[in-house]
């Protein structure tokens, strides 16, 4: 496990090899944009049919992360599901397994623009949630100080030695900070985009996916 | 049938032409099901195809499509119409040419459909295209013949395959459907005659008088060729001594990069401001037009060139064809000295260049086998299955169908006459429900069966999205490249993705003959100015690089035995005497392996003879065996016929690096996590249906982010679904390809085991070019995290923040 750390108001936060993120003193643990269900959703509305696999590795790796961490309380930040009915498409098997997750632990689904609703799959359904000085929503909002978000999978692009090397990553600034997407079959916005420069200040930096952590300042464009 | 009307008789009298004896075999044989012609370039082949039609047509009896003619180019197709519109005109003979190809407008599409032409011209895309809509049996009634142009090029690449099912479908529909192919000198008529043929019907092979045998020989230069590299400078006054003394020269290079620095260097020796033009599949359309143009006019002396100018539009006035750089293949190098003279019976001149003293053996090598007539290549594999399952998708727009009516269909295909009723529903069960192990769709099938039994698609609107997806040429991932100014640019070409990644602002490179200047990346296009102010770095292109072939390696090997060489000029004859002095020359049933210092390095040398892809391969595989038993190897660097590995430790024994199953489990575990495999599978995935290469404007969203990596896909079905249809099909392309693990096992079974370790003090003559060799490998023990921190602790440091 590594010990990158980000301070947040005062909250000290662990960004993890995984892309989840770990507030110790709560014992919580955040993750955002899992796009559970995805291949369906693809399958309803385009006909293509792409390996199913997708929720049953997320949600593996959730369980990774929960055994490692022993987090009480889960957030998910929005975007859980890639639709409402793809919500409904989890089989029997990845509904239990959600269920044992589940068991024992408060857990949260934030909406995101994906899936605007409850589920019917446990757990209590909020837009956002405020925990201590911190804010937890799906996107951000300009000028919100203290808040932790999803929405824009970002991801870094480095040129090294003729190389180009892309990885999902964490960004921050003393006062917000946006989580990598943590479901398996996402892609990402490049952490130079507009979107993302015009939320963060300009000593932004990114924390990169992966063993160890790279922690790096953002580039201006 | 058999003889021509007198009208087109006259025409050819008029004209003082004879109608070849290989033109009145294929009218003789008009009402065979299958004729295969093989004929030199430039011996009215494309004629001798037409002349039972226009014989046919001539009475203006028939109605509707009657012809059918497919080219592998677009530009062929509409050549064709161009020139049958000569003698139709002049003949004045009832027939309709038309051409339809992705560049044919929509409304003339249409009115093809409802009143098809007499001929029509196409390409293997148009007519899967055409066969995926419900009234293709309406627009095909009545075609009586199908003409298949330059038919071994497209046997070559998965677009014949998708071409001969499409035909199988049309037999279907045109039961009594004749084929003809024309093609160049092959290796094995016998293989393009069963690929062409409906299986079991028989394909006579009619052959054209071959002409006078050509006039080839190395080019003597005044300059040694040097040790090693691909690039032919130091021969440039030699070649445009023999530009100036010639018409017009075809100056072929292996790789577009290549050709542009050839060029780039030519153009400075270029005292006299001979014409010269750039051709290569990498520049716009505009500026390969232009270049076409300017050499059927007859204003270029010389054209710098690649495998784009193989196929194709005649330029009758080629006098020489000059190969620089190793050909690689015997019958690409009949196929390319076939392009000059193509006057009948007047010999073809060409020169070989080879590009560094390696190449001056495989040039004399080539030279003995175009002299033995002893061609070489690839037995064609069994029809690849992503081919087969587009075409289920195709059968499934054009409506319902019984899966045992496809399977007949199909198995009439020469290349998929092999292929098992149980591969077959693997294929449609993939298209249907994605043929998933441990998950299955059941709501969302693709296809689902009718309470009749027949299969259709579960959402008919799915259609218009396969239609745009249809095809097998695979893009590559590239960007293209403009000058940057207020009207949008001109367009020059375009680059690969990764090798534009790498360019910042102000650097400089080489494109369709002119150093730019990268000034940015504005929507996916490479924005350049032509401010040439620093020395060009070398864009990549993406295009086959060649392995030479597996004849002409044994070929090289052969030459190795022999006493002395006094075929060869003397300084490779004697460098090859050095060889066998200090060490040994490479034998076709051993494998030689040298280990001595260099540099404080210790280097190990391994002569497998597989070809670049292969060899590249073996670097990979055999690096990764030496990390595991600790002997901590460093890099590698690959050419067609080695492999030299450095590292920090001696290697003792070489034996258990080479054995042949641990070797094979190596190559398993290695493929996982591969790039190249990767890239692979990307293909078949697409070509299967499973990746949309176009998406409808309407179903295209903002934020990119809501697009993952096809290698997603890939990593997830290694991990939960490890023998998936579309894995096991990639696992096949690996035998071949880019990872071509099949010449490793070639190479294991000839040498089987049998190895010569010769450990010495010093490098070897034969293993001293490697050490030039550009394309050095890293052993990747965790390189990329490597460079990752060392980036991320420069960039920390530039920025004056602590880590």
């Amino acid at each position: 496990m590594n010990t990158c750390e980000i301070t947040l108001r005062g909250v000290r936060l662990r960004p993890l090899a995984s892309g989840a993120l770990f507030w110790d003193e709560p014992e919580l643990l955040c993750l955002s944009d899992l796009h559970l269900g995805k291949s369906d959703r693809i399958a309803r509305r385009t006909g293509t049919l792409m390996p199913p696999y997708e929720t049953r590795d997320a949600l593996m790796r959730i369980e990774a992360d929960l055994a490692a961490t022993g987090a009480r309380t889960v957030i998910c930040l929005g975007d859980s599901f890639d639709d409402l009915a793809a919500a409904q498409s989890l089989d029997e098997d990845e509904r239990l397994w959600l269920a044992r997750l589940q068991a024992g632990r408060r857990w949260i689904w934030i909406e995101g623009n994906h899936d605007p609703g409850p589920v019917d799959l446990g757990g209590t359904h909020l837009a956002e949630l405020r925990q201590g000085p911190l804010t937890f929503r799906h996107i951000a909002e300009p000028g919100a100080r203290g808040e932790v978000s999803g929405h824009y999978h970002p991801k870094a692009r480095i040129v090294a030695r003729g190389r180009q090397i892309s990885r999902a990553c964490f960004l921050f600034d003393a006062e917000r900070l946006i989580l990598p997407a943590y479901g398996t079959y996402t892609g990402g916005l490049i952490w130079t985009a507009p979107e993302l420069r015009g939320l963060l200040g300009r000593e932004a930096r990114a924390a990169l996916v992966g063993e160890p952590l790279h922690v790096l300042p953002v580039p201006a464009a | 049938m058999g003889a021509l009307p007198p009208n087109i008789t006259s025409w050819f009298d008029h004209r003082g032409w004879q109608v070849h004896p290989h033109q009145h075999a294929l009218l003789d044989r008009a009402e065979e099901p299958a004729v295969l012609l093989i004929a030199p370039t430039g011996g009215g082949k494309t004629l001798a195809g037409f002349l039972p039609t226009l014989a046919a047509l001539a009475d203006g009896a028939h109605t509707g499509l009657h012809t059918l003619y497919i080219s592998p180019l677009k530009a062929l197709a509409a050549d064709i119409r161009r020139n049958l519109g000569t003698p139709i005109a002049e003949i004045g003979l009832p027939i309709r040419v038309e051409d339809r190809t992705g560049d044919t407008s929509a409304t003339q599409k249409k009115r093809q459909r409802a009143d098809p032409p007499h001929i029509l011209l196409t390409t293997p895309e148009s007519l899967a295209l055409l066969l995926s809509y419900e009234d293709a049996p309406r627009m095909f009634a009545g075609l009586r013949r199908v003409i298949v142009d330059e038919i071994h090029a497209l046997a070559e690449s998965k677009r014949g395959d998708q071409l001969m099912l499409a035909l199988a479908r049309l037999q279907t529909f045109c039961p009594g459907l004749r084929r003809v192919g024309l093609s160049a000198t092959v290796e094995d008529p016998g293989a393009i005659a069963r690929f062409l043929a409906l299986h079991p019907d028989p394909c006579e092979i009619v052959y054209a008088d071959p002409g006078p045998e050509p006039d080839i020989s190395m080019l003597e230069t005044g300059e040694r060729p040097p040790w090693s590299g691909g690039g032919g400078r130091y021969a440039i006054p030699a070649v445009l001594e023999a530009v100036k003394q010639h018409r017009t020269t075809l100056i072929f290079h292996n790789t577009r990069a290549q050709a542009e620095i050839f060029f780039h260097e030519l153009w400075l020796a270029n005292d006299e401001s001979l014409p010269i033009g750039i051709h290569h599949g990498s520049l716009a359309r505009e500026q390969r037009e232009r270049v076409e143009g300017a050499m059927a006019a007859g204003d270029l002396r010389a054209i710098v060139c690649t495998g784009s100018l193989d196929l194709g539009i005649d330029w009758g006035d080629v006098d020489l064809v000059i190969q620089v750089g190793a050909p690689k293949n015997v019958k690409r190098l009949v196929q390319r000295i076939g392009r000059a003279n193509h006057r009948y019976n007047a010999p073809s001149k060409a020169l070989l260049v080879p590009a560094n003293r390696f190449e001056v053996v495989e040039c004399v090598a080539a030279l003995e086998a175009v002299k033995a007539r002893d061609l070489d290549g690839e037995p064609r594999g069994r029809g690849p299955r992503d081919v087969l399952c587009q075409h289920i998708l195709i059968a499934a727009c054009a409506g319902p169908f019984g899966a045992d009516d496809l399977y007949a269909e199909v198995i009439r295909a020469g290349a998929y006459a092999r292929l098992t009723r149980a591969e077959f529903d693997a294929c449609l069960d993939f298209v249907a429900t994605g043929g998933y192990a441990l998950r299955a769709y059941d709501r969302w099938q693709r296809l689902k069966q009718r309470p009749d039994g027949l299969w259709e698609l579960r959402d008919p609107r799915a259609a218009t999205r396969i239609r745009m997806n249809l095809g097998t040429i695979q893009d590559t991932d590239t960007l293209k490249v403009r000058l940057k100014n207020r009207m949008g640019g001109k367009p020059l070409g375009e680059v690969e993705e990764a090798f534009a990644a790498t360019l910042t602002p102000g650097d400089t490179f080489l494109i369709g003959g002119q150093v730019v200047r990268y000034e940015g990346l504005r929507e996916m296009t490479v924005e350049v100015t032509r401010r040439a102010d620093k020395p060009p770095k070398i864009a990549t292109f993406m295009g086959t690089k060649f392995a030479t072939s597996t004849q002409l390696s044994a070929r090289i090997l052969r030459m190795f035995q022999q006493e002395s060489w006094p075929e060869l000029p003397g300084h490779t004859g004697e460098w090859l005497g050095l060889q066998r002095r200090f060490s040994k020359l490479p034998e076709a049933d051993r494998l030689l392996i040298e280990s001595f210092p260099h540099d404080g390095r210790l280097h190990t040398c391994v002569y497998g003879f597989a070809g670049r892809n292969a060899m590249q391969t073996l670097g990979l595989l055999v690096t990764a065996r030496m990390d595991e038993m600790g002997l901590a190897p460093m890099g590698f660097v690959s050419t067609d016929y080695a492999v030299l590995i450095w590292g920090l430790e001696i290697l003792e024994d070489p034996a258990p690096l080479f054995a042949a199953d641990d070797l094979r489990k190596t190559f398993e575990t290695w493929l996982a996590g591969n790039a190249v495999m990767k890239r692979t599978f990307r293909a078949v995935a697409t070509i299967a249906g499973l990746l949309e290469r176009n998406i409808p404007t309407s179903a295209r969203k903002s934020g990119r982010q809501a697009t993952f990596s096809s290698d997603i896909l890939y990593d997830t079905l290694a991990k939960y679904d490890p023998d998936h249809l579309l894995m096991q099909i990639t696992r096949e392309e690996a035998l071949r390809g880019l990872v071509d693990f099949g010449r490793i096992e070639e190479m294991l079974a000839r040498t089987e085991g049998r190895i010569d370790h010769v450990v010495l003090d010093r490098l070897t003559p034969l293993a001293a070019p490697l050490f030039l060799e550009p394309g050095r490998v890293p052993v990747q023990g965790g390189a990329t995290e490597r460079i990752l921190a060392e980036a991320a602790d420069r960039i920390i440091a530039e920025a004056g923040l602590a880590s």
